[in-house]
Formats: structure tokens, sequence, C-alpha cells
């Protein structure tokens, strides 16, 4: 129902960002999509790998300040309107978006990661409403 | 278990030792030390002038720059071919403070620092790794010699290497620890790294820490790594005094017995000079009474004390001399306001979510000063809402105890410096610009 996604706090400082990548790279961790978001201070780099949990640990390994969180994996139809139609059950349960981004498909359509407040629920709806989600197998299989 | 039965004496008893060893100095001095008898002569008195142990504030203060402008023998007592050792403090602006020992003074040191040892849970039974550098710092050969004095088996592997120094502990079973805070703080961190549990897969029981300042947070940090039921006092000296021994914690945790009948302590007014009442906070202000070579009189130590003459739940009558609230050397003015980096310590070592290692910078910008502090983010976050929370919240604590706005850098786990000898965690770059 969940992915787990890799979250790692990182310095707004020249470098960080590929110390990072050089950390996955060395471990062989296929990155399947990723957002960074920044302030004059700081960045969060959300990531989707092929192995969150080695990530982590080599991450941690290195110093940073990583964790895993879980969020689900949507697919959508590449359609006008799919993601709104989508975003109204959620809002209409009273539920919020935290954070959003794609997630590229090799299948042909489109599909995004969100950080829903009230995780379980929105799983829930979301399935109820035939939301396809992908699960942590399905990632390794279509994306990797 | 108390060390000596001079601990436990009357006050009369203590004020009779003293007087009589402080006239013996005074007169002693007078006589051998040119710039100090210059300095009697320039306030005028003479060592007849002190008949009870009030006259003392008669006397002239000698600071560190004294023992520079005489470097590296010129206040010493006794000819050169007396001394059986030299130690030096380092000196980080200029030449460095050079002190010397005649073999009574090594002796007595040695009976001090068993003192405090016995003071902080130590017995001859104990395996003590001595984690301070070896070298000229008084530290580490000051413990070294009262430990093995009292019997313990002695590890003496100094700083650095610490992936080792938790080898030993392992497998020597050490069971105390002689280090700074921050070091004992890294050496636990370091053993984490390795994959043991200080608490369970080592046998420290004691820590002697000394050297830098001990907060409640940070031996509240130092519980948290290395187990509730280790006993870590601190202890207090300096080498222009001797060395570490001057004072230390029994298990009573409640300020530092002073070992009276080789130290006189007196709290000063640090602007005017001026001597305070007991129970007032000022600095402190040490006189050795039993030195031979480097007999210091009203030294002033910078450091920010008050003294407890109310006798102590251990047994010991000798006054304590409360853990210090900083020097005034370390203490910063930031837009007028005062501040102690052990202040800014207290609040941060209470914040979970941040390590208990920090940076205080202080720069000038537009002609107003800005405090900023860099801690490590050890609680992992997702979203940025909780980072802007944690920044508030550690700002706002600050705000509360040191009326002062700070700007927050959080970074990344083992971003900043760790040190194994003092730590040096304030930059204040206002004075290059």
């Amino acid at each position: 129902m969940f992915i787990k996604q890799l979250s790692v706090f990182i310095e707004n400082q020249e470098g960080r960002l590929e110390q990072v990548l050089e950390v996955l790279k060395q471990e062989g961790i296929n990155i399947i999509s990723l957002s960074l978001a920044d302030t004059s201070e700081y960045g969060l780099l959300r990531l989707i790998t092929s192995d969150p949990a080695a990530g982590q640990a080599a991450l941690k390994k290195q110093g940073f300040s990583a964790m895993l969180t879980d969020v689900l994996a949507v697919r959508l139809a590449h359609q006008v309107g799919r993601l709104q139609e989508i975003l109204s059950f959620v809002c209409k349960a009273g539920l919020n978006v935290e954070y959003m981004y794609a997630l590229s498909n090799k299948e042909g359509d489109a599909s995004i990661i969100c950080k829903i407040s009230n995780g379980d629920e929105a799983a829930v709806l979301l399935k109820s409403k035939e939301v396809e989600l992908f699960s942590q197998e399905d990632i390794l299989r279509i994306f990797c | 278990m108390i060390w000596a039965k001079e601990e436990t004496m009357s006050r009369a008893e203590i004020e009779e030792i003293q007087l009589k060893r402080l006239t013996e100095t005074v007169n002693r001095v007078y006589a051998k030390v040119g710039p100090y008898r210059e300095k009697m002569d320039q306030a005028g008195v003479v060592p007849s002038d002190i008949k009870t142990l009030k006259d003392l504030s008669k006397l002239p203060f000698v600071t560190k720059q004294d023992m520079r402008d005489n470097y590296p023998f010129g206040l010493f007592a006794v000819p050169k071919d007396e001394l059986v050792r030299i130690h030096a403090s380092s000196g980080t602006t200029g030449k460095p403070t050079v002190v010397g020992y005649t073999k009574k003074d090594l002796k007595m040191w040695t009976e001090c620092v068993s003192r405090i040892a016995a003071m902080g849970g130590a017995t001859e039974k104990d395996v003590a790794q001595i984690c301070f550098g070896y070298g000229m710092f008084t530290g580490a050969l000051g413990l070294h010699f009262g430990l093995e004095n009292m019997g313990a088996a002695l590890v003496p592997s100094s700083t650095g290497n610490s992936e080792k120094q938790i080898m030993y502990m392992k497998d020597f079973g050490t069971t105390l620890l002689v280090a700074t805070p921050s070091y004992a703080l890294r050496l636990g961190e370091v053993a984490k790294e390795m994959g043991l549990d200080p608490k369970k897969d080592l046998q420290v029981k004691i820590g002697l820490v000394g050297s830098e300042l001990l907060t409640e947070a940070m031996r509240g940090e130092m519980h948290k790594l290395w187990g509730e039921d280790m006993l870590v006092t601190s202890n207090y000296g300096m080498s222009e005094l001797m060395g570490p021994g001057v004072s230390g914690e029994c298990e009573y945790l409640c300020g530092m017995h002073i070992n009276e009948d080789y130290f006189i302590p007196e709290i000063i007014n640090p602007k005017t000079g001026e001597v305070l009442p007991p129970g007032e906070k000022g600095e402190l202000v040490i006189t050795c009474i039993y030195k031979e070579a480097l007999p210091l009189i009203r030294y002033r130590t910078k450091d920010i004390t008050r003294l407890i003459y109310e006798p102590c739940k251990c047994g010991r009558t000798t006054v304590r001399m409360e853990n210090l609230s900083g020097r005034t050397d370390d203490m910063l003015k930031i837009r007028g306001v005062n501040v102690f980096p052990s202040q800014i310590e207290e609040v941060l070592l209470g914040i979970e979510e941040i390590g208990p290692h920090y940076e205080i910078i202080v720069t000038r910008k537009n002609h107003s000063d800005l405090l900023e502090i860099r801690v490590e983010l050890v609680k992992p976050v997702d979203v940025y809402r909780e980072l802007e929370a944690l920044e508030k919240k550690i700002k706002h604590k600050l705000r509360i105890v040191l009326g002062l706005d700070a700007k927050i850098r959080l970074e990344s786990p083992n971003t900043l410096k760790r040190f194994e000898g003092k730590a040096q965690r304030v930059k204040d770059l206002r004075k290059e610009v």
C-alpha cells in the first residue's frame, strides 16, 4: 500500500547533494524519482530508490540525517482532470497533501508520489475509489 | 572514602594550619621572588603585616600576565637545580606560562590528586584509563601519579586513536575514565559506531572529568551514553596553581571540596578586586601555601564561582566551590548582554532533537552583534514544518535564558568538530573585523 521514501536533510552548501548521490552510487542504488526543495540554509531531498533501507544505512554511516517515510505512489491515467479528481476525494475527506512530486513510469501513464496527512485513511479512501496504488514490489518491477 | 585526615579537620584547625603556612610562604616569596617583592613594596606591605588570614587581602594579586612577563622562571622561589619537573600551559597567544615542581611539590600534588580521586569514587581496585593528552599539559600526569599512588591500575592511553581507546576499555576492563567531558562524549559515540553499547559492553562506572566546564546538562549527556549508574564528578585545578587536584566533587555532587591545607580560596569582585563576603559569586582567587617552586600568592583564576562553607554530607569539612559558571575570559558580551557559553550549552543539551555538539559564532554586521549557533540534527525529519518548529523552539528557549535572539543553523550529524582536549566551541569573529 505504501512505499518507502528516503528523506535526507542536507545543508545548502556546495557539493552536499553530490555527496549524497555519490554514497548511493557506491551502494549500487538506483534513483527512480526525486524531489529537492530548499531554503537558504538547508534542503530536504526526497528519493524513491531501488533499495531505500540500504540507502538509509549507507547515508547514516556517512553522517547524513536520513529517514524512511511511508508515502503513496499513485498511478494516474494520462488524462486531463485525473489528478484533480483524485485530489477532490482527498479534500472532501478533510485530508491534506503535505507534498507531492512526479514519478517517472516506463509504462506510459503518469504517476505521482504523495504524502497525505493521514496516510492510512488516505490509502483506504483511494482504494475504495479504485485508484491504483503501487506497492514496493511494483516499484522494483515497473520502474527499475 | 576520605583519603586524608586533613579533609575532616575543624575550621579552627584548618585556619591554624593555613595561617602558619601562609606566613611562611609570604616570608619566603618576599625574600626570594624579586618581581613579587616589588609588587609588595609598591603596595606598601611587608611580610610581618600578615598576622591573620584576613590580612591576606592586603597582598597584591598575581595574574597570568605576571607569569608571561617573567617567562620562564622569574616567579620561581627555588634555584633551577631544585626543580624535578617543568610543565607549560598551551600558549594560544604569545609565550606559554611555565610552571616547575620540586620533589616535595610533586609529593603534594600526588597527595592532592589521590584525595580528589577518592572523592570521585576511585579505589585501588579501579582500572583507570587516562584519556588526557600526555605532555606539557599538567592534566594527564597529575591524574596519573595521583591514581597510581592510590593503587589503581593505570592505562595511560592519552588522546587520539579513539577506536583503540575503546578496545583497551573493553579488553582491559577499564572502570574509570579520565577525560574532558567533550572527549568522554566522543569516546561514547565511537563505542557506539563500533557496535558497542557503553552501558552494557564496557564497565566504566566512574568518570573523573576536568579541564573543561562540566555543566549539569553535560553530566546528563554522559549518563545517557555511559549509563545512569556512572558517577561523573568534575575536578578543578590549573597548571599555574599545580595542575588538577585543587578541588573535586564528592559523591553528593554539591560543589568541589578545596584542599584547604594547601590552598586558600577567596572570592573577589573581578572589576574592583575587593574581597566578597562568603557565599557571594565572583572571581576565584587562590593562594598556594605549601608549594616550594612556584608559590603563587593571590592568583587570579578568572573562574567565576562561590564558596560554600556549610558542612557536606560526605563528612569532609573543607570549603566547597560551586561548579563553575564560567570564566571571565569566556564571557561574551553580545549586544550589551553578558553571555556565558555554559548557559547556551545548558539550553542546547536539553533539546533531544539535536546532538550534544555545538558551535557558537559571534560576528558583527552593520554595527550590531550577531549570535549564530550551529547544532547537529540527530532526529531525522521529512517535512520543513518540523525543521522550522525545531528552530523556533531552540530560539525561544535561548531567548528565555539569554534575553537574546540567536540564529540557529541545523547541520547533519558528525559535521561539527570533535575535541580530544579542551573543546573550543566559541568563535568570536568580531575582533578580526
